[in-house]
């Protein structure tokens, strides 16, 4: 298919992905600090730190409070990662392949921009949890709708493939945020408040009940992470996304599993093989925020390897007497 | 009679041709069973069916571009539910006219590019070939494939109040709006489930098939499966929805020029396995912003250097580059001559009387009667550099001449027409509104192929007589009978 339309439709489900998780972070972040006992400090720089614009919103907001914070992530039009400019970015892509996605996609994409272009313009008092969740709802539809009106091809692969690298960043980034949150003392590991700050995280991570499911005894942060890493069957955690996008890759190449053509296939398929066989001891012992920051350079660099092999495609250079213009 | 014209009692059709009624309260043998039908429904029923066919125009999304950046809006063509009807005997008469004229185009066309007899014969004189804006000199001595040039051709007809038929124009470049006359055929069948049961009218939906044979047509025979591509300019164009519309009903790939490169001496695609040979280009890129280092150099809409692959076969392009010299207003008055030359018959379907004012006595007479004519730039479109002589101010006139007179090889001049009407739905009742009517036609396999139907377009407005949609015009659908 036309690398230009492979392209829209990857990059179209990663800005739905990450609007949803960003709706996730700030919800993380918020159930945390609700539970926490009075008196504790707001703790909003943390989520700032995991994007890693800290410097651009330090720029533009200075302070690192509950307002400013938010706005910068849901509705700021000048921030690439805020909710506002991934749905913004999601349509234009959706528009552009309208003949190639279903119809009922492109319908549903343009309402979801609409809702958060419309709360974006509405009045503060606009109520933030419940917008939150509608987020989450209608991403939840547009993954529905493509799952089943768009023929399950070359481009709906590259579609998933995007959601799911997307998806392990991100569910990365919300485990990262429990690390930045400092308990107010080194002896309340263990207690209740800490256990009650592992619960509202994999509530965001929608994980909760499911974690139960899995594991009867307690809320442990080992078992909370080896969950959201390791698990291979509940769809938000990380190793379960870089399975599905290596199903995904193959489909596109065709490679066998387990072996490898082009770059995207190395390296995709060297992490999905190194989380296979690790432990979380070993995680957390190697540091949990060095592994999940390792995490994400890995992610970024597949991506960047499959723009380079799929999407950036330049004529033979012997034969390009008169070069495309991009 | 009683309750019988409940609805169109009080319709006049006034002193004009009405496409449906031939005199008040009397439809033509053609329109009776549709007003009929009308006139069984209540006035709430009609609103409503008209209200659901603008909702399913919308769903459908058969919109046009009219957009700032960050909002993205799209304009749905004003659709009115009440079809215009041609009967069999009467399309089969056009349908005769069209192939005749498209036949000589043609001729006409690949002779410009060629040996120019027409012009070596004394016919048509060379310096107005020349001096037409659509002439490409670069195209001169290029073979197009299978000799034609004219692959999809738009020519708008009108009927005056006599009932007799004329071409207004031919639209040889990027003729658009078929993709309305699909959509609105899908929108009336819902309409009126029930006439379409009894009526007869002929079917439109062949016109992708029809489309696609004649771009394969058109590639090398030697290549087994052949790649057809929609070439766009991309979502900003006006017409977008069409391109990526054909291009899905014939099941080919939509292209941007960016899509594209040259290499190995061949247009090929970007694909993510590689980059794959096109064979067959139906472009939708005007002929000037199709290739920078042959044409306008700051076009970033085209591909540099398919200029050179089409020349030497190994793409092939619908329609042709240089079909545009025959848009011109001034070649179009030469149309009864082409016929006459290349084909040796008179022409069937009449031109619109014109008067070109690059011939001094002619130039003195249309100055001389502007407020009795409709004078017309010889390039341009849309309904733009057009004066309407008779709804024009004295002001308006005298500035028009002027410009005539500056450039007297760039206008025309034709009698003002009393285009014919039809029934419309306005607001609460029925008023007849001005149509004309595009048919599509292509030149594929099997010879000239006239689709039968078409594009009616209508203006709006309760007398205006402009029916582009670029200035408020809407469509209908046109029912051909068998």
């Amino acid at each position: 298919m036309l690398s230009r339309v492979a392209d829209s439709i990857y990059w179209l489900n990663c800005y739905i992905e990450r609007a949803e998780n960003i709706a996730r972070f700030v919800d993380v972040n918020q159930n945390l600090l609700l539970d926490s006992p009075s008196g504790m400090k707001q703790q909003w720089r943390p989520l700032v730190l995991t994007t890693g614009d800290l410097e651009l919103f330090k720029e533009r907001y200075g302070e690192a409070t509950a307002e400013n914070v938010i706005q910068f992530l849901t509705f700021d039009n000048q921030y690439p990662n805020s909710i506002l400019s991934c749905l913004r970015l999601a349509r234009q892509n959706a528009r552009s392949v309208r003949e190639i996605i279903s119809s009922e996609m492109w319908e549903q994409v343009n309402e979801f921009y609409m809702m958060v272009r419309d709360a974006a313009m509405g009045d503060s008092s606009y109520y933030l949890p419940e917008f939150f969740n509608q987020v989450k709802q209608q991403a939840h539809l547009f993954v529905g709708v493509m799952d089943a009106t768009m023929t399950h091809n070359e481009g709906w692969h590259f579609g998933r493939m995007g959601r799911m690298l997307e998806r392990a960043d991100k569910t990365s980034r919300i485990l990262d945020v429990k690390y930045f949150i400092l308990l107010p003392s080194v002896e309340d590991v263990g207690t209740t408040l800490d256990e009650i700050q592992w619960i509202a995280l994999l509530k965001s991570a929608s994980a909760y009940e499911m974690y139960r499911k899995r594991r009867q005894h307690r809320i442990t942060p080992f078992g909370v992470v080896e969950f959201l890493i390791l698990d291979r069957e509940f769809p938000r955690s990380i190793q379960y996304c870089i399975l599905q996008a290596e199903r995904s890759l193959q489909h596109i190449t065709g490679t066998r599993p387990g072996t490898w053509k082009n770059p995207v296939d190395l390296e995709l398929g060297r992490l999905r093989s190194e989380l296979d066989y690790i432990m979380i001891d070993e995680i957390m012992n190697r540091g949990l925020h060095e592994f999940l920051d390792n995490l994400q350079t890995r992610i970024n660099m597949i991506q960047e390897k499959t723009f380079e092999t799929f999407f950036a495609l330049e004529p033979m250079p012997e034969t390009a007497s008169q070069s495309q213009v991009s | 009679m009683g309750l019988q014209f409940v609805l169109f009692d009080s319709y006049d059709p006034g002193d004009f041709y009405d496409e449906l009624f031939a005199s008040p309260g009397e439809p033509r043998p053609e329109g009776k069973l549709l007003i009929d039908r009308l006139n069984s429904l209540s006035p709430e029923e009609i609103r409503m069916r008209q209200q659901a066919a603008k909702t399913a125009m919308m769903k459908l999304g058969a919109t046009f571009n009219v957009y700032s950046d960050s909002e993205g809006t799209e304009r749905i063509l004003p659709f009115d539910m009440i079809p215009r009807i041609v009967s069999a005997q009467e399309w089969a008469y056009l349908e005769r006219g069209l192939i005749q004229r498209i036949q000589a185009l043609n001729l006409f066309i690949s002779d410009i590019y060629s040996d120019q007899k027409i012009v070596k014969d004394g016919v048509i004189p060379e310096d107005l070939i020349n001096s037409s804006k659509g002439f490409l000199k670069p195209c001169m001595g290029i073979e197009a494939p299978k000799n034609i040039w004219c692959h999809i051709t738009g020519t708008d007809l009108v009927r005056d109040r006599d009932g007799q038929w004329y071409v207004l124009e031919d639209n040889l470049r990027c003729p658009s709006g078929v993709s309305y006359v699909l959509e609105n055929r899908r929108v009336m069948k819902s309409t009126f489930p029930q006439i379409f049961a009894t009526l007869g009218i002929q079917p439109v939906d062949e016109y992708p098939s029809h489309l696609l044979d004649t771009l394969l047509n058109l590639a090398p025979s030697h290549i087994d499966d052949p790649t057809v591509v929609v070439l766009t300019p991309g979502i900003y164009n006006s017409a977008y929805f069409e391109h990526s519309f054909l291009a899905q009903q014939m099941g080919v790939e939509l292209v941007e020029g960016r899509d594209l490169v040259i290499a190995d001496g061949y247009v090929q695609m970007r694909t993510t396995k590689g980059l794959q040979r096109v064979d067959v280009i139906y472009r939708r890129i005007d002929d000037t912003f199709i290739d920078p280092l042959a044409f306008n150099p700051e076009s970033l809409l085209g591909v540099p250097g398919i200029t050179e692959v089409y020349r030497s076969g190994r793409v092939a392009l619908a329609n042709a580059l240089g079909t545009g010299v025959a848009d011109d207003k001034v070649i179009y008055s030469y149309v009864p001559q082409m016929i006459r030359y290349y084909l040796g018959e008179d022409q069937i379907l009449a031109n619109v009387p014109t008067y070109l004012c690059w011939e001094p006595q002619q130039l003195e007479y249309v100055v001389a009667n502007l407020d009795k004519l409709v004078v017309k730039a010889a390039n341009e479109a849309g309904g733009y550099g057009m004066l309407v002589g008779t709804q024009a101010t004295e002001e308006e006139r005298l500035e028009f001449a002027g410009r005539i007179k500056a450039n007297p090889r760039n206008y025309i001049a034709q009698p003002t027409l009393s285009l014919s009407r039809v029934p419309t739905l306005l607001g609460d009742s029925f008023e007849g509104c001005h149509v004309d009517l595009r048919p599509y036609i292509l030149y594929g396999p099997q010879g000239v192929y006239v689709h039968p139907g078409g594009l009616t377009r209508v203006a709006m407005k309760k007398g205006s007589l402009v029916v582009n949609s670029s200035q408020g015009g809407g469509s209908k659908d046109t029912w051909v009978l068998f």
